[in-house]
């Protein structure tokens, strides 16, 4: 018991990493916050992706003098594409909350669909009252 | 010396040619009426001369065919010529000629819109009705069939109004409802059992299924087939009459309907096979359903003063004729229904022909507008009472033959059902035509009214069309041979 | 090394490369033409491909000249080349089709940075089917999926940033669900190749960490294509994304997607069945199937609701993902097939109506249906292919939409699935009704007498447009090639069994390869 709990203590921070993440993805309202839970979210997947390649008391995979014993590289590279792919979805995804902060004026969820709502029946309304085509902005 | 005759095959391919010719001529001639009318009636007439240069190889025993590509692996579009094929082809092309005329006078005389768009749904539909005469097998049947609900959908709805547009709904809603939720699935169970959808004598399904299946699969078909209108599929018709009266008359007399019955037909006849559906009992429940049909539509057809209307009830009433007879299984019943499809089809258009007639000429759309109207229009009337006499079955008309027939075959097999059914039903018929030709003939006429024109008759390719059908009524019942040999060879007979 | 053996490369690097050339072109003129040439040369690629594929069988190509399972390997097997094939036919026809609807809709500036992205949207969706490594297909998922998501915040409302976002959070954490599949999988084998997986998959089956994969990848990918009730993200992404975009994910995105599920479940991971112990997982029902009908249903139903055409076919495209699942999940080859099938001929669909929307909104400026009154009258030869298209979402038949059907419904009543049957049924009635409402407003109504006289799309909008049509009649018809190509497929992956393995020591086992999961697995 003790050892599954304490042995396996990388994978433990992995899932503990991976629900925080999820969780604030899917209950926070704000659109910046949930940017970050998705990195904590992906940031929990690439620890994984480590640990599963580390050998104990192996070295970094380094050809080196006296060194018999290496870690797996394959998965640190993986990461490292991993990595950048985040910081892709990262900048993206801040980048848009901008442009719906100058858009909207607000970043929360809740906000946003008040603000949303009331754009679809504006629209539909000043359609049906003066029936000119309306052209978006 | 006599040119050689082109191979049957080629003629099967005009047949499906010429139509579709037709249309892209139409739409090209749209903007000159008189080009337009004279492109529609060429194309009718080569149409009827095709089909009837395939008579005389049906009629000798050939069954021609024509096999495209595969659609689906092991499913091509196929083209078989055989005798119920034949029949409804016979009477789909050539009443189209005689409606052809009659349109060109009923669209001028009421001054229609979209005349274009009209001619060229038309020939669509008709190219449909001849897919679906000359189908080889269930896939091909489908295919046209489908075209055939969508082609005639801007016919129906051709006035745009509210009421047009919501028949329109129940129209297409139903029968492509009805087509793709039963028969659709119908198809698919065949092909799956019997491993192939090619129509055979004898039924393709012999041997495949037994017991209860076959009650269910005949279900898909007969209801699946919502053009057969059996009740409760049955609504579409009476919706349908918002449209403008040749469509009526043509289509929701002839074409579309009789392609729903054909469909039925065909499919006892060629997918169960008499033998299958006698030892399953599989379809005695076709027997009542289509009984109830005749009755209740008679007596719905009895209450409607709307004279189209009345029609349409008749017409449901008449189609389940067809089915009942079919249902019988002795093959002079089946012989009776392939039978009653001509002689119901020449029928009901000279009572619709009358109807829009009527119309043209006077404007009336009621039973009870009608006093006296015989001696003004005695040809559009006395037309109208020899359609209600085959209607009712009274001879020298070609109700009476088929008639005959079902009844023959219900005596044989001893289906007291349905002769109780064909009896009731004809009293009813008359409880419902003659008084119309009574009211018409034999009572005075509403004074006219100031500022109101008396009228006369229609104009003429109205009543000349009337008249021909009117006169085709009676002839079929003198000389019936073509149709007869033709529905003694469905059933088995040797040429 | 010839040609004809480096096409696989090609088929994706071509593009790649490609793209940030595009941002050189400042004129939107110039910028459009080279993507197009680029498109073109893709699609000669992908034909290539398939002659090649056909004669020849699967195709193995080594990245950078390393072997499998250590480098990374291209394979173009039956399914690849078809679906090669389709992503490439529709790109080229959408980048025909762009040039003036992009000019109207998206800034000018911005012109150059659209071809780009579109460009490595394309690459992505290519590599994703071409690549025969399953990290690096998250790769490929990842640059799709990051061009589309900039892409459809391109869109003109505001609402297409929010959509784009939303579309982005959900978008990650599939492809990261999808990671996390692919890592636990890793984790017992020690390889990434696909084909290297499928061989040594059968050893270590029964591990509650595969299990875990397994659960893992088909939440990430179902997120992908959006099946019931992950498809939140699609709706607006579709409405609101610019015509051209919203043509080309509708078409394709979503099809890949599938692809990628089918690939993953059928082929890596086909030696152990993973996809049917899916349903085992939850209950005794097929989850996928339920989920596909349940897709279906829903789907149709809200779309009957829409006022929006865009989003009305939106929510179609969500019951059509539920039809191709549903055939997916009946695991017959007749099932597959007409999965397969339908997502050839869907995008056939869904092509041609939404770049015939493309165009009604160029000329109207409005895609809603209260302005579109009589649009079947204001721009007839355009609408008329939408008209085409629609019978075809309908499934009449002498269209695509009606052969897939006709399969899909086979597929059922071959193994007696009654209630699938049923709710194929069901859902194409509710078509009848959705499209029924659009036809009406377009040909039933009078165009009203103060709407200004409109010319019809521009020629190059028209000739692609009408393509596809054609193409939805053509495969109606006849199905040699939709049909053909989707039963080979089919009868592939459901045989599918990994060749042998190369000799000697294994990389991914040398010492220490699976090191820290000492009781991960063998509890079950």
């Amino acid at each position: 018991m003790l050892e599954t709990v304490l042995g396996l203590y990388n994978y433990w921070i992995v899932i503990i990493l991976m629900m925080a993440g999820f969780y604030t993805v899917i209950a926070r309202g704000n659109l910046a916050k949930k940017v970050i839970g998705l990195n904590i979210f992906q940031t929990s997947m690439f620890l994984m992706y480590i640990t599963m390649g580390a050998v104990e008391s192996g070295t970094a995979p380094i050809v080196a003098e006296g060194a018999t014993l290496y870690t797996n590289p394959l998965p640190s590279v993986l990461i490292l594409t991993a990595i950048v792919v985040g910081v892709a979805t990262t900048a993206l995804g801040l980048a848009l909350a901008v442009r719906i902060r100058e858009a909207y004026g607000t970043l929360e969820e809740d906000d946003l669909r008040v603000l949303e709502d009331r754009q679809d029946t504006l629209r539909d309304t000043a359609a049906t009252q003066d029936g000119e085509q309306p052209v978006s902005p | 010396m006599m040119p050689p005759l082109p191979d049957p095959a080629q003629i099967i391919a005009a047949c499906l040619i010429v139509p579709a010719l037709g249309t892209l001529a139409i739409l090209l001639a749209g903007r000159w009426p008189n080009l337009r009318e004279t492109v529609t009636l060429a194309t009718a007439g080569t149409l009827a001369a095709c089909v009837l240069s395939l008579l005389d190889p049906v009629l000798a025993g050939g069954r021609p065919t024509l096999t495209l590509w595969e659609v689906l692996p092991g499913a091509p579009l196929a083209f078989t010529v055989e005798p119920l094929g034949m029949i409804f082809a016979l009477i789909a092309s050539g009443l189209w000629v005689v409606t052809s005329v009659y349109a060109i006078g009923y669209m001028r005389g009421n001054d229609e819109h979209a005349q274009t768009r009209f001619y060229a749904c038309f020939a669509i539909a008709i190219l449909s009705a001849m897919g679906i005469a000359f189908a080889g097998n269930l896939l091909t049947l489908f295919l046209f069939y489908e075209v055939m609900t969508i082609s005639t959908f801007p016919l129906v709805t051709h006035k745009g109004s509210e009421e047009a547009k919501r028949a329109g709904r129940v129209y297409l809603g139903l029968l492509m409802g009805a087509s793709i939720g039963l028969q659709l699935v119908g198809i698919v169970a065949c092909w799956i059992l019997a491993g192939t959808l090619d129509f055979q004598v004898g039924g393709l399904l012999a041997g495949h299924v037994d017991g209860w299946p076959v009650l269910v699969l005949l279900a898909l078909f007969v209801f699946g087939t919502a053009k057969a209108a059996v009740m409760p599929f049955h609504r579409w018709l009476p919706a349908a009459m918002v449209a403008p009266t040749p469509v009526s008359a043509l289509l929701h007399a002839v074409a579309v309907v009789k392609a729903g019955v054909f469909t039925v037909v065909k499919v006892v006849v060629y997918v169960f096979g008499l033998d299958l559906l006698t030892d399953t009992a599989g379809s005695d429940w076709m027997l009542y359903a289509a009984g109830f049909t005749i009755l209740s539509a008679s007596f719905v057809a009895l209450r409607q003063d709307n004279l189209k209307r009345r029609l349409a009830y008749s017409t449901i009433s008449q189609l389940s004729y067809v089915v009942l007879a079919a249902a019988i299984l002795a093959p002079l019943s089946v012989m009776g229904a392939a039978l009653h499809i001509v002689a119901h089809a020449f029928g009901k258009i000279t009572l619709f022909f009358a109807a829009g007639s009527i119309y043209t000429a006077a404007h009336k759309t009621e039973i009870s507008q009608l006093d006296g109207i015989g001696w003004k229009m005695p040809w559009t009337m006395g037309a109208f009472a020899i359609g209600s006499l085959s209607m009712i079955g009274v001879p020298p008309t070609a109700g009476f033959l088929s008639k005959w027939f079902m009844l023959s075959g219900a005596y044989d097999t001893q289906a007291w059902v349905a002769i109780a059914v064909i009896f009731a039903s004809t009293v009813l018929n008359a409880a419902y035509f003659l008084p119309i030709v009574y009211r018409a003939f034999a009572t005075r006429p509403a004074p006219v009214g100031p500022g109101h024109a008396d009228h006369g008759e229609a104009p003429l390719p109205i009543v000349a069309a009337l008249t021909l059908t009117a006169a085709g009524s009676i002839g079929l019942f003198l000389f019936p041979d073509v149709f007869l040999s033709l529905a003694d060879q469905l059933v088995g007979g040797r040429p | 090394m010839m040609l004809s053996q480096t096409l696989p490369a090609l088929q994706v690097v071509l593009p790649l490369v490609a793209a940030p050339l595009c941002l050189f072109l400042r004129p939107p003129k110039l910028a459009w033409l080279f993507a197009m040439a680029v498109g073109t040369a893709t699609l000669a690629t992908a034909i290539a491909l398939i002659i090649q594929v056909q004669h020849t069988g699967p195709i193995h190509y080594e990245m950078g000249g390393w072997a499998a399972p250590w480098g990374i390997e291209y394979v173009i097997d039956p399914l690849d080349s078809l679906i090669l094939g389709l992503v490439s036919g529709i790109a080229w026809l959408v980048l025909v089709y762009a040039g003036p609807s992009v000019e109207a809709e998206i800034h000018r500036d911005q012109i150059p940075a659209f071809y780009v992205l579109f460009l490595l949207c394309l690459t992505g969706l290519l590599g994703m089917v071409a690549t025969g490594d399953v990290f690096n297909l998250f790769v490929f998922l990842e640059v799709s999926s990051l061009s589309t998501y900039a892409l459809v915040a391109m869109g003109r409302d505001p609402r297409a940033l929010t959509s784009a976002y939303r579309y982005l959070i959900l978008g990650s954490l599939g492809a990261t669900f999808y990671v996390i599949g692919i890592g636990l999988l890793y984790m017992m084998t020690g390889t990434l190749n696909m084909e290297d997986l499928a061989r040594r998959i059968p050893e270590v089956a029964d591990t509650r960490t595969v299990a875990v994969a397994i659960a893992f990848l088909a939440v990430g990918l179902a997120l992908k294509l959006a099946l019931f009730p992950l498809h939140k993200w699609l709706p607006g992404a579709y409405t609101h994304a610019p015509s051209a975009v919203t043509a080309f994910l509708a078409a394709t995105a979503t099809k890949v997607a599938i692809y990628v599920l089918v690939r993953i479940f059928f082929t890596v991971l086909g030696p152990i069945d993973a996809f049917q112990t899916l349903p085992a997982a939850i209950s005794e029902t097929q989850v996928v199937a339920v989920l596909a009908m349940l897709a279906m249903l829903s789907g149709s139903a809200v779309a009957v609701f829409q006022t929006n055409v865009k989003r009305l076919l939106a929510y179609s495209s969500i019951a059509q993902v539920g039809t191709m699942m549903l055939g997916i999940s009946m695991v017959s080859v007749t099932g597959m097939t007409a999965g397969l099938v339908h997502m050839v001929n869907h995008a056939l669909i869904k092509g041609t109506l939404f770049m015939a929307l493309g165009a009604v909104a160029l000329r109207v400026g409005s895609v809603r249906l209260e302005h579109l009154d009589g649009i079947g009258y204001r721009m007839p030869v355009t609408f008329a292919a939408f008209l085409v298209g629609a019978f075809s979402l309908i499934g009449v038949p002498m269209t695509a939409g009606f052969i897939s059907k006709f399969i899909l419904v086979r597929g059922a009543l071959e193994d007696g699935h009654w209630l699938m049957a049923a709710a194929v049924v069901v859902s194409s009635l509710l078509a009848i009704v959705y499209v029924w409402r659009i036809l009406e407003v377009a040909y039933m109504r009078s165009p009203p007498a103060t709407a200004p006289r409109v010319r019809e799309a521009p020629l190059v909008m028209l000739a692609p447009l009408w393509l596809l049509a054609l193409g939805n009649l053509y495969f109606g018809l006849d199905t040699t090639y939709s049909v053909g190509l989707a039963q080979d497929a089919a009868d592939y992956i459901l045989t599918y069994m990994p060749g042998e393995g190369p000799p000697g020591e294994h990389p991914g086992l040398g010492p220490g390869a699976r090191p820290a999961v000492p009781s991960s697995g063998g509890a079950h």
